[in-house]
């Protein structure tokens, strides 16, 4: 196990490297020189745009600029945004709490739905049920998600008039942020109402990022368990006349579930994609419309930050599912 | 989002592989290459044909081809054509529509029908290309990869992982922003973030055939390495690429279509149906078909090529058939 984890580790560093390249090049491939970039369209004299060259580490060599980079990362400098004077780690602490309760609730919301589904499609395998939930299933992959975020403003907000259009909760409700999920906050703050807001203002945006892991759990378990369905132990099982309900939570599911639950892990990467067109349209105050702001407003250290902290937090989720995968199933252990 | 993809496209890639051989098995012995090949054919038409889904999909996505050929006698206007007197009118079947509009005019008085009817041919062409570099991009690198191993092999997934580790819509975006919006730079991010599918899926076939008895054979025959990898192998590795061709050619719309709506894609007023969707955003609550029928148009496309690809998957994976 312990040479499982080391070599595990071990290949997330060329990874990381590689993150870091990736942004560090991202602000040098810029057309323009960064210095005239901070001075705007005004522009500056000869002597402060020398100033600011040395002071910003530009006159040096490339590599040099580089690995000055990477210690700053490595010492929590992710630079400071030029909109806001704020570092980005800062911002990114700020923001992340909202982008973290709408992925969180959209993984619940994608796994409430999905496992049972899936579940029951394997075991009424060709039945209207099984065709039906596989045929909403595929339509739910294949959708353009911030067309389906548009259209249930439509429906529930415009004719329904039932859920708020985008922020996280009413402007009439205001408390300190403790732990930076509205819904907890809302309850701890004790006002009558809040906990309904916040609620409120989270469902569209929910069901909108959930769409697509809901439609790829539900067709990972249903395939899972249809594997699992037809091995011996199962036959075994049920030839030893266990009770259907015994047999498939029991004995089909526990196996089945293991490729899911990785599935689910992936879907990290796939949630911050979606929480980048969620959160523009819902208007939600996360990470993801945070980097769309920032690149439509050309604030290259905020999107360099941005890029490196986001990649490396799929990186560590990535690492944290596969240490657990590991865990579960010793055949991967052992190899 | 090309993320999506992963689970689908991770169930074992090597289950593909026996294909090739399975399908020359099946041809009687002695055959002419011809004959052989119309055998392959109507062996995976008869598997694709079972699927009804998958023959839906490639009704669905053969009219969509032909709407896009034949956009200039279908549309009953130009796409940009303005007409000022008709801001916003509904589709036809509601109160105050007229055929002149069937599915109803933009804030701009534009008809949305032959908008979507010219957008058909920038979706299918995004896909096209995307998917032809993607695929180029990721065959030369598998390949390469696979065929040569060792240091060239480390080197180049090490490359793969690091553009895997950042989400694909984050990556494209940022590249669209260094390299400057437009559709032409929105399809070349793409087909950047989609092409390590493809190496990957191409270095894991590469790998497992390059074991095989008639690739040794060739070898020792005296094959050059071109010889080897493109003329032996490459051929044989054809049958997973396919399907992941095909769902990288939905991936490629939807996300297309995705940096279009946030204004980083096609530019106004180009109508391309994601770019229609973001200048039609602000009018959600007034009209809702300038909103409704481009992401429509959107979704039965993909809908349609991903139902062609649970096909293409079915019929071109052996381990299914025999089940």
């Amino acid at each position: 196990m312990l040479r499982f984890l080391i070599r595990r580790l071990g290949l997330i560093i060329p990874t990381f490297i590689g993150i870091t390249l990736v942004a560090f090049a991202f602000v040098r491939v810029l057309p323009g020189d960064p210095v005239l970039l901070l001075a705007g369209e005004r522009g500056m004299d000869p002597e402060r745009y020398q100033k600011l060259l040395v002071q910003f580490g530009y006159d040096r060599p490339i590599y040099e600029q580089y690995l000055s980079y990477v210690w700053g990362l490595l010492h929590g400098d992710f630079g400071v945004s030029i909109s806001t004077k704020r570092p980005v780690l800062d911002e990114f602490l700020t923001l992340f709490p909202a982008t973290a309760e709408l992925g969180l609730f959209a993984i619940l919301f994608a796994v409430a739905i999905g496992i049972p589904a899936g579940i029951l499609a394997a075991v009424r395998r060709g039945s209207l049920f099984d065709q039906a939930a596989m045929g909403v299933a595929l339509t739910g992959y294949s959708m353009p998600i911030f067309w389906w975020g548009l259209l249930l403003i439509i429906l529930f907000s415009g004719i329904l008039g039932w859920t708020p259009v985008s922020g996280r909760i009413s402007f009439l409700y205001f408390f300190p942020s403790v732990t930076g999920f509205m819904t907890i906050d809302a309850l701890l703050s004790g006002q009558s109402g809040a906990f309904g807001s916040a609620v409120s203002h989270l469902v569209l945006p929910t069901i909108v990022l959930g769409t697509i892991p809901l439609a790829v759990i539900a067709r990972q378990t249903r395939s899972a368990m249809l594997e699992v369905l037809a091995e011996d132990y199962v036959r075994t099982a049920r030839a030893k006349g266990l009770a259907p309900s015994r047999v498939i939570g029991l004995h089909a599911l526990r196996n089945a579930l293991i490729p899911v639950i990785t599935t689910i892990g992936l879907q990290v990467g796939v949630l911050i994609a979606g929480a980048i067109l969620t959160e523009t349209i819902f208007s939600w105050p996360g990470i993801g419309k945070w980097m769309v702001d920032s690149i439509s407003r050309r604030d290259y250290p905020v999107v360099q930050g941005g890029l490196v902290l986001i990649a490396g937090l799929v990186m560590v989720v990535n690492l944290v599912v596969d240490i657990l995968y590991g865990l579960i199933n010793p055949r991967i252990r052992h190899r | 989002m090309s993320d999506r993809l992963e689970a689908d496209s991770s169930t074992n890639p090597e289950a593909h592989l026996e294909e090739p051989t399975h399908l020359v098995a099946a041809a009687p012995p002695g055959a002419s290459a011809m004959r052989m090949r119309a055998a392959v054919l109507a062996e995976f038409w008869h598997y694709f044909s079972q699927n009804r889904g998958a023959v839906a999909g490639l009704v669905v996505f053969l009219l969509l081809v032909l709407t896009a050929l034949m956009a200039p006698v279908l549309a009953p206007h130009s796409p940009t054509q303005q007409f000022r007197d008709a801001l916003l009118a509904p589709p036809v079947w509601v109160e105050g529509g007229s055929w002149k509009f069937i599915l109803g005019s933009d804030p701009l008085g534009r008809d949305i029908l032959s908008r979507l009817i010219y957008g058909a041919r920038f979706s299918l062409f995004i896909g096209v290309v995307v998917v032809a570099i993607a695929v180029t991009g990721g065959i030369l690198i598998g390949l390469a990869a696979g065929y040569f191993g060792g240091a060239v092999d480390v080197f180049a997934m090490r490359v793969m992982d690091i553009i895997l580790a950042f989400p694909s819509l984050l990556l494209a975006l940022v590249l669209v922003a260094v390299l400057g919006p437009g559709l032409g730079n929105a399809m070349i991010a793409i087909a950047l973030v989609l092409q390590p599918h493809f190496a990957r899926l191409t270095r894991a076939a590469v790998m497992s055939e390059l074991r095989r008895e008639y690739v040794v054979s060739a070898r020792v025959v005296g094959a050059s390495h071109l010889r080897l990898m493109f003329v032996t192998i490459l051929p044989n590795c054809l049958a997973p690429l396919i399907v992941q061709g095909t769902l990288s050619f939905s991936t490629a719309i939807l996300d297309a279509a995705a940096l279009g709506f946030l204004g980083m894609g096609a530019q106004p007023p180009t109508p391309e149906w994601g770019t229609m969707l973001a200048e039609a955003r602000e009018f959600i609550l007034r009209a809702w078909w300038v909103v409704t029928f481009p992401g429509l148009a959107i979704l039965v496309t993909v809908l349609a090529i991903n139902l062609m690809g649970d096909g293409l998957r079915d019929a071109l994976d052996p381990k299914l058939k025999r089940s």
